[in-house]
């Protein structure tokens, strides 16, 4: 019924351009979360946010609330957060224990961990002679189609069929493989304090900005410069500032043109790599010290492969930016049309010495806490770019920046030498958005 | 008498403090700390400490001053056009006094508009003061907001 309402989609995507309405209809915005959101593999969590039985986090994909609970047998469920009975929300907290087992606040219906019914009151007098009875299928809490855990990350999709979570994320599974294999010993651990922020904005504004390497010297370029002045002071004062300055100053010393020197790698499905600056190895002696637990546990060759890694940024359509050489992502979670949020989390490489990851939470409160000094104008973009899409002042957006000299490389798309400000990457999501939506 | 004093003292130190803020006197406001202070608002109660901690803020002066410089900055887009707060700060309680410094505990409620939204941040503050010649300096500001851990609809850019 929505594809009548929205009679030709194909008119909708160019190779080059799409429609404004692609980011404000809110018809569209429903085909996609039926189509996108509710099919596809979706980030709920890590396993260390849920590390005992009983321990649970409420987690939205598409339109469905979610419960990403630990089990007794130590498997982790993802279930509907609601009650067979009356449908009433079955987690009424964003996080906590349910304990032994899951108690709705109606009725006291309770349920086990995986959703199985195990309880209903009254259930001999209540209800003999009629449809209702223990072993009913129905009478049980409903689990995701599907769920999968990569390295610890877990994913569900509510589709029962598709391609499993390694086809899905190809290539970029590189994202979780770089970020756990920095880890000594080979695996990281939440942070457990998530930051929540609210974006006035579709959730594709988002995606498009994280992969746009002409953005950063434009819109954060007050921060660079402030940090700047200050790195130099200290300098000045001290003979070398904190590496957090620098993380911030760099977003305006690369100028405009610098940032051609970047690649993004476009893969399938709409997933995508930016390469770039995070990925240099400082000589402090912090990080000589992380070295040389590495070397000790992985051996010099195999170290050298795993800091060599050169990225960015991950992007993994349709909802997580995974910035693995810092060890924090971004999970987004579409409200509406217009409103989208973003839940942010920081890693801690298991093994690792303390500074390292004391450098990386510095990123993630600078960059990343809801006093950001860098996101706050990108979330000020955003909410522009939606106003104005919501007027009748043009009805395109354009990706045509570095059009046509794209190469294509087993079954990748990587920019050219010198084009690394490609907007490549945001064809190639609406390359995928577009196969999505035609079902 | 003398604990009067302090009292009295105490709370016109907290109202210049959020005067400062709301008149955007950045400057001011910054050298109103020791230099070693820190402004710490941690995003959630229990926390005990900012070092290796998650932290809404947690800035030395120097990291104040990168902050002022950039809302400062003419192209510090999501601050034109600039807001407007309101701090009201109360129930103001010294909790210890001694030969160099005060701890004092205090309740804010803050209105800031921005373009045309209203939000409203309130909580604890916990202020320890060191008594120098020229009064008191903030060697450290603990802020507590009660809604720390609330969704943020858009994000903080001033202190709070």
């Amino acid at each position: 019924m929505l594809q009548e309402r929205i009679p030709d989609l194909s008119k909708y995507v160019e190779p080059d351009r799409v429609r404004r309405e692609v980011y404000t209809s809110p018809e569209i915005f429903e085909l996609e979360m039926e189509r996108i959101h509710e099919k596809v593999w979706i980030y709920c969590g890590h396993e260390t946010q849920v590390p005992k039985a009983g321990d649970y986090y409420t987690v939205q994909i598409g339109r469905q609330p979610m419960i990403m609970v630990r089990g007794s047998e130590g498997k982790i469920h993802v279930l509907y957060n609601r009650c067979p009975h009356r449908g009433n929300m079955i987690a009424g907290d964003r996080k906590g224990n349910t304990g032994e087992f899951f108690r709705c606040s109606y009725h006291a219906w309770t349920f086990k961990h995986d959703g199985k019914l195990r309880s209903i009151p009254m259930m001999e007098s209540g209800y003999a002679g009629t449809r209702i009875n223990k072993d009913s299928p129905e009478l049980c809490m409903k689990h995701a189609a599907r769920v999968e855990n990569y390295r610890g990350f877990v994913f569900a999709s509510l589709a029962k069929d598709g391609p499993s979570l390694k086809e899905f994320l190809g290539k970029a599974i590189v994202a979780f493989d770089d970020m756990c294999d920095r880890a000594p010993e080979g695996s990281v651990e939440v942070v457990p304090t998530c930051f929540r922020v609210i974006q006035h904005s579709n959730w594709k504004i988002f995606l498009e900005n994280q992969l746009d390497a002409l953005h950063p010297s434009v819109t954060h370029q007050s921060t660079g410069r402030a940090a700047h002045d200050v790195e130099k002071l200290i300098e000045k004062e001290t003979g070398k500032s904190p590496i957090a300055y620098h993380m911030l100053s760099a977003f305006a010393t690369v100028t405009i043109d610098k940032w051609d020197n970047f690649q993004t790698i476009n893969y399938p499905y709409g997933h995508c790599i930016l390469t770039g600056y995070m990925g240099l190895r400082p000589q402090d002696p912090d990080t000589l010290a992380y070295d040389k637990v590495m070397i000790k546990a992985y051996g010099k060759k195999r170290f050298e492969e795993i800091v060599g890694v050169n990225i960015h940024h991950v992007l993994l359509y349709p909802g997580l930016s995974v910035q693995s050489p810092l060890q924090q992502l971004r999970a987004v979670r579409p409200l509406g049309v217009d409103k989208t949020l973003t839940e942010i989390w920081h890693f801690r490489l298991k093994g690792a010495p303390e500074p390292i990851y004391r450098r990386s939470l510095a990123y993630y409160n600078l960059v990343n806490s809801p006093s950001t000094l860098i996101n706050a104008d990108d979330l000020e973009n955003f909410w522009k770019c939606h106003q104005g899409l919501s007027s009748d002042g043009g009805d395109w957006v354009s990706f045509a920046r570095h059009m046509g000299r794209d190469l294509e490389k087993d079954g990748a798309v990587e920019t050219a030498p010198n084009c690394g400000t490609s907007e490549a990457p945001m064809r190639n999501q609406m390359k995928a958005w577009a196969e999505y939506l035609r079902g | 008498m003398a604990k009067n004093g302090v009292q009295h003292e105490v709370e016109q130190f907290l109202y210049r403090q959020s005067e400062l803020l709301d008149g955007k006197q950045w400057q001011g406001w910054i050298d109103l700390f020791t230099p070693d202070g820190v402004y710490w608002m941690p995003p959630e109660p229990s926390h005990t400490t900012w070092e290796g901690m998650p932290a809404i803020f947690a800035e030395d002066k120097n990291l104040m001053t990168v902050r002022m410089k950039r809302i400062l900055h003419p192209d510090a887009w999501s601050q034109r056009p600039l807001w407007e707060t309101n701090h009201v700060v109360s129930n103001v309680v010294i909790e210890k006094e001694t030969k160099n410094e005060v701890l004092v505990r205090s309740r804010f409620h803050m209105l800031e508009l921005r373009r045309d939204d209203v939000r409203h941040f309130a909580g604890r503050y916990l202020h320890t003061l060191k008594k120098t010649a020229k009064g008191f300096a903030i060697k450290l500001q603990r802020v507590d907001m009660a809604n720390a851990q609330a969704a943020y609809d858009y994000v903080i850019q001033a202190w709070v």
